[in-house]
C-alpha cells in the first residue's frame, strides 16, 4: 500500500470499512460530518448497512440493535451529539455488546463552537452515561494513528465485549496528512454464542441490560469491573519521547500531545532535558507509567485543550511525589507550540511547588 | 365406541410456559398470544428477533419464545432498525406501549415509519402509563383521571391525546397501519388477522407495518376486568376508532 493524502475524518471512515465494518448509523454534526458523508457513499456501494438517523438517540440505538447481532458496527459524532448518545452507551455497556464510537470533539459546553477541543475527556473516560461502566478510549494524534487506532478499536471492542471510543478532535478530523490504509478485511461470518440471529437449531437468546434482582445486577457489575481490571493490565498504550534522560516531562494526549512534541524538541535544542509522555489509551490510563515517571523527573507539565480533566488522573498517578504544572487553552482555542515551550522553560528555571493545585496556579498566572 | 380426539387449542411454540406478571384482566396476555399464534402459523418463530420496550411489557421476552433484545425507553424502533438492517431476511418486530411509543419514543417511531423500515410494530394503547402506576399518557382521554391528572386531563393545560395510527398513516413510508381492539372475541379475531397481515407485509418486503391494539388496564383504571372491556368499547373506541388507516396498494394487491 502507498500513502495517500487524506482528511482525518475520512481516513477513520475508510479504515473502519477496511476493518470489516458491517453497519454504520450516524447523524450530521460539524466537525465530524465528512465521516458520515464518506460512509453514505461507500457502505451502500459495498452492500453494507448505512442509515442517516433522525437524531443521535436514533443512531446509538440503531448501533445497539446491530451490536446485539455481533456484527461490526459503529457510529460517529461530535461533543453535543455524543452527549445525546450517553443513554445508549450506558445500555450498550450494561448489555456487554461491542461497538465503536468516534468522537470528533469540539468546544463546549452547550452548543459551544465547532473548533477543536478535548473537553469530552470526562464524559468519555469517567462515564457520562449512568451506572458503573468504563469505555476503552483511544486518542490518536495524527491521521495515520487515526487509521491504526480505528482498526484496533474494533478488535478491542470484540475482545472485551466493550465500547471502544476513538477520541479525536476538530483539528485531527479536518486536517489532511499522508496516511497508509490497511488492506480490506473480509466481513465476519461467524458470530459469538451470545449474539441474536433467530433461534434456528439452538436455544433462544435475549440481550438486555435489565437485572431486576439487585444481587444479580451486582454480579454483572463485578463482572464488568473484573473485565476492566484485565483491560487495565493488558491494554495500556502510550508513546514516550526523550524521556530516558529527562529532568522534566510533559504529558499531553491527542493533538495537544503532538503540539507538545514540537515544543519538547525545541526545548531539547535549547538544552533543556525534557521529554513527553503521550497517552494513546486515555482509558485505560497509563497510571503506572506516570507514577514511575514521577520518581525520576523534577517536574511534570500537563497540557490539554480542556480545564484539566486529564490533569486529575495525572495527579492521582503522581500522588504528590513531584510538582505538577498545568497549561491549557479552552473553548476551542488550540495552543501554539511556543506557548507550551514557554511553560517548559518556566518549569525548568523556576522553583516548583508541591503545595496547592496546578490548576489554581495556572489560573493565577493567567490573571497576573 | 371410540371418540376421536381433536386438539383445538394448545400453547403456541412461540409462547413460553413462564407465568406472566400481568395483572388479572390485562389484555397484554391476549396480545402476546396473538403474536405467538401468528408467528407459529407463519412458521417464522426461529427466524424472528423481537425488540422489547420499557413499560409493562418490559419482560415480553420472558413470554415470547424467540430471540429478543431489550430497548431503552422509546427506542425500540431504532433498535429494530439496527437489527433489521444487518439481518434483512429475519422478521423483526417491536412490542411497545403508548407511553413508550408515542411519548418518549415519538421521534423514533415517526422516522422508522417515514423510512419505510421493514419492521412490524405491535402497539398497545391502554391510555395510561401502566408500569409506573397509572400516570397520564399521551393517549389519556380528555377528562380522564390518572395519578398525574387527579382532576381529569384538562386539555387546556395538558393538551390533547395523540391518535398514533392516524398520524403514522400520513407517512409515505408506512405500508400497513391499522387500529384494532382487544375488548371482545370478535375484535380479538380481527386483531389477529391484522397482526398476520402486518407480519406478512414485512415478510414480503413491503415496508413499515403497525397494529395499534386498544387494551385494558383494570388495575390503574380502578375498575373490574369486565367493566374495563366495556370501558374500551364505550370510551376508547369512539375516540380511537377501529379501522384501516393505511393499506398501501402493494399490501392491498398482495391479498393477504
Amino acid at each position: 500500500m502507498t500513502k495517500e493524502l487524506m482528511k482525518g475524518n475520512i481516513a477513520i471512515a475508510e479504515a473502519a470499512i477496511r476493518a470489516g465494518l458491517q453497519a454504520y448509523f450516524g447523524y450530521p454534526i460539524t466537525p465530524q460530518t465528512e465521516l458520515l458523508e464518506w460512509m453514505s457513499a461507500r457502505m451502500p456501494e459495498l452492500g453494507r448497512a448505512f442509515v442517516q438517523s433522525e437524531s443521535e438517540l436514533g443512531a446509538i440505538n440503531m448501533v445497539y440493535g446491530a451490536a446485539c447481532t455481533g456484527k461490526r458496527v459503529m457510529t460517529s459524532s461530535s461533543s453535543p451529539g455524543v452527549s445525546l448518545m450517553m443513554e445508549g452507551l450506558s445500555y450498550i455497556a450494561g448489555t456487554e455488546v461491542p461497538m465503536v464510537l468516534v468522537d470528533v470533539m469540539r468546544g463546549g459546553p452547550g452548543l459551544g463552537n465547532i473548533a477543536p477541543s478535548q473537553s469530552d475527556y470526562n464524559q468519555i473516560v469517567h462515564g457520562g452515561g449512568h451506572g458503573d461502566y468504563h469505555t476503552i478510549c483511544l486518542a490518536p494524534s495524527s491521521v495515520q494513528e487515526s487509521i491504526d487506532l480505528t482498526v484496533l478499536a474494533f478488535d478491542l471492542a470484540e475482545k472485551y465485549r466493550a465500547i471502544s471510543v476513538v477520541l479525536t478532535d476538530g483539528s485531527l478530523g479536518q486536517m489532511m496528512e499522508p496516511g497508509e490504509l490497511p488492506p480490506m478485511q473480509p466481513l465476519k461470518t461467524k458470530f459469538s454464542d451470545w449474539a441474536v440471529s433467530g433461534t434456528e437449531g439452538r436455544e433462544r437468546r435475549f440481550l438486555s441490560s435489565i437485572y431486576i434482582d439487585p444481587p444479580a445486577e451486582e454480579v454483572i457489575n463485578l463482572r464488568l469491573l473484573r473485565r476492566w481490571q484485565q483491560i487495565q493490565a493488558s491494554e495500556v498504550r502510550y508513546k514516550d519521547y526523550y524521556l530516558d534522560d529527562a529532568d522534566f516531562a510533559v504529558v499531553g494526549f491527542g493533538s495537544v500531545g503532538r503540539i507538545a512534541l514540537s515544543a519538547v524538541r525545541t526545548a531539547r535544542a535549547e538544552g533543556i532535558k525534557v521529554g513527553l509522555l503521550r497517552p494513546v489509551t486515555v482509558s485505560p490510563f497509563p497510571t503506572q507509567q506516570i507514577s514511575e515517571l514521577a520518581t525520576r523527573v523534577k517536574g511534570i507539565l500537563v497540557t490539554e485543550m480542556n480545564s484539566g480533566q486529564m490533569l486529575d488522573d495525572v495527579n492521582l498517578a503522581v500522588a504528590g511525589k513531584v510538582p505538577v504544572e498545568f497549561f491549557a487553552r479552552l473553548g476551542g482555542v488550540v495552543p501554539f507550540p511556543d506557548e507550551i515551550l514557554a511553560e517548559i522553560r518556566r518549569m525548568a528555571t523556576s522553583d516548583l511547588k508541591l503545595e496547592g493545585h496546578p490548576r489554581d496556579r495556572w489560573l493565577a498566572r493567567m490573571a497576573a | 365406541m371410540t371418540i376421536a380426539e381433536t386438539l383445538v387449542y394448545s400453547r403456541p411454540k412461540s409462547f413460553t410456559e413462564t407465568q406472566s406478571h400481568y395483572c388479572p384482566g390485562c389484555t397484554h396476555g391476549v396480545a402476546h398470544r396473538l403474536v405467538a399464534e401468528v408467528l407459529d402459523e407463519m412458521g417464522m418463530r426461529e427466524h424472528t428477533i423481537g425488540v422489547a420496550s420499557v413499560g409493562c411489557s418490559v419482560f415480553a421476552y420472558n413470554y415470547l419464545n424467540m430471540d429478543f433484545v431489550q430497548a431503552p425507553h422509546g427506542r425500540a424502533p431504532a433498535m429494530a432498525t439496527g437489527v433489521k438492517r444487518v439481518y434483512p431476511d429475519r422478521v423483526v418486530f417491536t412490542y411497545q406501549g403508548d407511553g413508550d411509543m408515542i411519548s418518549i419514543g415519538t421521534g423514533e417511531i415517526i422516522h422508522a415509519a417515514a423510512r419505510g423500515e421493514n419492521i412490524t410494530v405491535i402497539f398497545l394503547n391502554n391510555a395510561n402509563y401502566g408500569m409506573t402506576g397509572g400516570q397520564m399518557a399521551p393517549t389519556t382521554l380528555p377528562g380522564m383521571k390518572t395519578t398525574s391528572s387527579p382532576n381529569g386531563r384538562d386539555v387546556e393545560t395538558m393538551g390533547f391525546p395523540i391518535r398514533a395510527a392516524e398520524m403514522l398513516s400520513t407517512l409515505d413510508g408506512a405500508s400497513y397501519v391499522v387500529r384494532r381492539s382487544l375488548h371482545n372475541p370478535k375484535n380479538i379475531r380481527m386483531a389477529k388477522k391484522a397482526i398476520r397481515t402486518a407480519f406478512e407485509t414485512q415478510v414480503r418486503g413491503l415496508g413499515f407495518s403497525m397494529v395499534e391494539l386498544l387494551s385494558s388496564c383494570p388495575t390503574n383504571w380502578g375498575i373490574t376486568p369486565g367493566d374495563s372491556l366495556q370501558w374500551i368499547e364505550d370510551k376508547m373506541v369512539p375516540y380511537y376508532p377501529i379501522g384501516d388507516y393505511k393499506v398501501s396498494q402493494m399490501v392491498a394487491d398482495a391479498k393477504i
